[in-house]
């Protein structure tokens, strides 16, 4: 064989060096590790998430998605104020300790010291963390003047639904670790804004750089920060890799790297999941949870979540602009059949906005039921004909709140027809279906909302405010001064009990108004590797990466 | 010969040229303005001839300047990552043509052998159980096959990995874009890992690929090695008394290869067709991958660009082939008989 091979190969060259690629191709690693002695060592660690999408951007000041702040809000920056995930009470993060004046109106905070800021490839830093990397950041969302404002079309989504920038009087400088903020009027849900996922603090350094660079763009997508990890590479619909800081102010375990798998479809990630290729997935579909909780390689966690699913009414078009046609529809809709089929019992019946968990919630509340002899009575009363044509968006992605909105849709349409409403669903992709809702274009949409804080406030402000209609989270589109009044004077009030008579009030006035229809309240789920060890539901925002380790040395998978 | 290439240049630069008035005209037929969707963008400092273009008031200029900057390597900015396309593809095109590359080896080194042994059992028990299993395999969707094996293997098995090419943690520097080149030629501490990595991965889309291309090539060799047999020259061979392994070495390995090669030549569209099929299925970082992602999302620079280098890369592999067959085996020059 050898000599005939021989006598080939040197009538035809090129015949060798086909020969010997094909060898090396079928022989592969086995022959290598012989040949060249430096191929050796062991397979490298590092922690595999399987994200659902592309962050829009690597700063989550500037889109309230949680795909954005999945990646960056606790990986790559850290906040003045965290929560912690298991009471919800505001510890320490970057400010060291606080103190807030009697009449409320004055919030001082002392900074840690001695906080590096990430060191890449594209920045270093040569000073630490002070009280000109917190203005930094709040002045740019702050201060319309400021020349990092209108950096990449930013809209400031959070802030803005909320208001804080009429909220806050001044931010100062009392010395290097010192900073002082004044508010217009008392807000007792201040503090907790601040440990949201997007109150992130930037460096001042590094955005003078990219000024004097003229690449002012870079700082939302080279993002530096003082989380637990840097940024290294990010291919859109591929992956992003994270590395550990090395000199992250907090002292935990970190993963050798981070990688975010983008992996769209929920039953690739699953099946990833399954073949050990991702070590934990976003958004684990309900429909699947059941074959996870079987398999002894996979780890089921569930907690309550603080959410909440709806149906909203676009309030700015006619004929939904009235009550009694939003009312009308929403008797036609049968939530428990809902609940049981796009939830599979995995979620709680929403009766208000605020889940049943919140210290807001008030059990006396009117709630709308099934009855579509009446749904149609008042439809016909409002001068709704038979056959009236409707569109209801379903959103493309799955979120804890609406783990299958499009099925959801469906089972809408199927209920309206009872009453003789012909119903259309939409659906673009995701970033096309926010822009299109921003602008209006909806007659009603299934949607949702994830708390940021264990504040009640975060969901009657950013969800049916005035204020939150431009910054794109009022999907109903429904501004009522009465409702605005009675929800600013409640965070005025730091009385809970206070609060939850107020509560209570709008809770009535949106169930008679009924700009959107709260179908449910979903358990939060994450699933995970049983090797991976350190990762707890957050409740209160995004997920974690800090302190989040594999136990067992890589095994080599298959 | 000479007139053969020349005749193979042409009708290759005449394709090419029909393929670049048509992504050319791309740009004009997609929704939004023309110039946006060469450029990918409104202004584009950093290639100045696609700028020329978009300069141009008269149409033929445009198409001009629009040749010159496809080879100059300015192909514009996507939409989508509004990073070059030239960057993006070249980053692409190579995990692409590595699959294919390995999936026609593949089903070469076994189509082939075994289309001998078909032929060569002309009729017979083992020839019938080839030519039947090969028509299952020839019917197969492409896609029914890639899923099914990611059930089997990568789901309930749990052998080999379903998607990628890499686990993700391995950073291998780019260097060829092709990932077993790569990684040799790279420093990483875990090269051995990653090559064994590397190939795992690509064991189940070479697989899907290669499968339906196998069939192919067994079928055809099977009926040239039988069409050989059944001819004269053979026979006198025969009577002449020569022994069986001469006739074969000498009369019918020569012969039977010939239909081959063209067959090839058919079959790169098909191939290229499936290969991106299985980048999608698998997630393989390729430009097909990369094609269907940019119809989702509407990138019309990138389907423009896209479209015509696959054109492109397949018009040039078939064309090749074709005018190599034609070269080594004249008889197929039907027209060379009748001009004589």
């Amino acid at each position: 064989m050898s000599v005939l091979l021989d006598r080939l190969t040197s009538v035809y060259p090129p015949l060798a060096l086909l020969l010997s690629a094909l060898l090396m191709l079928s022989l592969g690693g086995c022959t290598d590790a012989k040949i060249d002695s430096s191929i050796s060592g062991k397979a490298p660690a590092g922690v595999i998430y399987c994200s659902e999408s592309n962050p829009s951007y690597f700063n989550p000041q500037l889109d309230t998605s949680s795909t954005t702040a999945d990646v960056s809000a606790h990986q790559i920056y850290s906040r003045l104020l965290e929560f912690d995930p298991n009471t919800g009470r505001i510890q320490p993060g970057l400010a060291s300790s606080w103190l807030v004046s009697d009449d409320g109106l004055t919030y001082t905070f002392q900074l840690r010291r001695n906080v590096k800021f990430h060191n890449t490839n594209y920045f270093t830093p040569t000073r630490n963390f002070n009280a000109d990397d917190v203005i930094f950041s709040f002045q740019r969302w702050l201060d319309d003047a400021h020349p990092y404002h209108d950096v990449n079309n930013a809209t400031y989504p959070y802030f803005s639904s909320l208001n804080l920038s009429k909220t806050i009087a001044s931010i100062d400088r009392i010395n290097g670790y010192r900073i002082e903020i004044k508010l217009f009027e008392r807000d007792s849900s201040f503090l907790a804004n601040l440990a949201t996922d997007f109150a992130v603090i930037l460096s001042q350094q590094y955005g003078e750089y990219l000024l004097v660079n003229q690449q002012p763009e870079n700082i939302d997508f080279y993002p530096i920060g003082t989380g637990p990890f840097r940024f290294d590479e990010y291919r859109k619909n591929q992956f992003i890799r994270l590395l550990p800081h090395l000199e992250y102010w907090k002292d935990v375990d970190l993963a050798d790297q981070l990688i975010y798998d983008i992996t769209p479809s929920s039953s690739i990630r699953f099946a990833k999941l399954r073949t050990g290729e991702c070590d934990s997935i976003a958004y684990p579909s309900q429909a699947e949870i059941t074959i996870m909780q079987a398999d002894p390689n996979i780890v089921v966690q569930e907690a309550p979540g603080l959410n909440v699913g709806f149906w909203a009414f676009n309030t700015a078009k006619a004929p939904f602009d009235r009550a009694d046609v939003r009312r009308g529809l929403a008797l036609a809709i049968d939530k428990n059949s809902i609940l049981d089929a796009v939830y599979f019992n995995s979620a709680s019946r929403a009766r208000s906005l605020i889940p049943p968990s919140s210290w807001a919630y008030n059990t006396d509340i009117k709630e709308i039921n099934y009855n579509p002899m009446r749904a149609r009575e008042l439809l016909d009363k409002a001068g709704i004909p038979k056959g009236f044509r409707m569109t209801i968006w379903a959103m493309p992605v799955v979120r804890a709140y609406n783990p299958d909105a499009e099925r959801m849709a469906q089972l809408i349409k199927s209920y309206l027809a009872a009453v003789d409403i012909d119903a259309t669903i939409v659906t673009y992709d995701w970033n096309t279906f926010r822009d299109k809702l921003s602008q209006g274009e909806h007659d009603s949409v299934l949607i949702g909302w994830s708390a940021d804080n264990g504040d009640p406030d975060n969901f009657y402000r950013p969800l049916l405010s005035c204020d939150a209609i431009p910054s794109g989270t009022n999907r109903a589109m429904w501004c009522n001064p009465e409702f605005d009044a009675l929800v600013n004077s409640a965070i005025k009030i730091s009385d809970e009990d206070k609060r939850a008579i107020l509560y209570a009030k709008a809770n009535n006035m949106i169930a008679q108004e009924m700009p959107l229809l709260p179908i449910a309240h979903a358990n939060r789920y994450q699933v995970k590797n049983a090797a991976l060890q350190g990762l707890t539901i957050n409740p209160y925002g995004s997920i974690r990466f800090e302190g989040v380790i594999k136990t067992l040395p890589e095994v080599q998978r298959p | 010969m000479i007139t053969t290439l020349i005749r193979y240049f042409n009708l290759t630069f005449l394709t090419l040229l029909i393929l670049v008035m048509l992504s050319f005209g791309l740009a004009y037929f997609f929704p939004g303005d023309p110039l946006t969707n060469l450029l990918g963008t409104d202004i584009l400092p950093s290639q100045p001839i696609l700028m020329l273009t978009s300069q141009q008031t008269n149409i033929f200029m445009q198409f001009w300047y629009y040749v010159q900057a496809l080879l100059a390597g300015e192909w514009g900015v996507s939409f989508a990552t509004g990073k070059p396309l030239y960057q993006d593809i070249m980053r692409l095109l190579p995990a692409t043509l590595e699959l294919s590359v390995y999936a026609v080896t593949v089903a070469l080194l076994f189509g082939i052998p075994l289309g001998f042994l078909a032929g060569m059992n002309y009729h017979k028990k083992i020839d019938n159980i080839f030519m039947s299993s090969s028509m299952i395999m020839y019917s197969f969707p492409v896609f029914w096959l890639a899923l099914l094996l990611i059930l089997l293997i990568s789901l309930q098995a749990q052998w080999l990995p379903m998607s990628g090419r890499l686990s993700l943690l391995f950073n291998v520097p780019h260097y060829s874009g092709f990932i077993l080149v790569d990684i040799l030629v790279s420093d990483i501490e875990n090269k051995r890992f990653a090559f064994n990595n590397a190939l795992q991965h690509l064991i189940l889309p070479t697989l899907s690929v290669a499968f339906i291309a196998f069939a192919v090539f067994l079928r055809t060799t099977r009926r040239a090695v039988a069409d050989v047999y059944q001819a004269q020259y053979i026979k006198s061979a025969q009577t002449r008394g020569l022994p069986a392994t001469t006739i074969f070495f000498r009369h019918v390995l020569r012969n039977a290869l010939l239909p081959v090669l063209p067959i090839l030549a058919v079959q790169i569209s098909t191939l290229v067709t499936n290969v991106m099929i299985v980048e999608t299925i698998f997630s393989w970082p390729g430009i097909g991958d990369w094609l269907i992602q940019a119809i989702y999302e509407r990138d019309y620079p990138a389907i423009r660009t896209g479209m015509l280098l696959v054109s492109v890369v397949v018009v040039i592999i078939t064309m090749s082939l074709e005018c190599i067959s034609q070269l080594i085996d004249p008889t197929r020059d039907r027209f060379a008989y009748a001009r004589r």
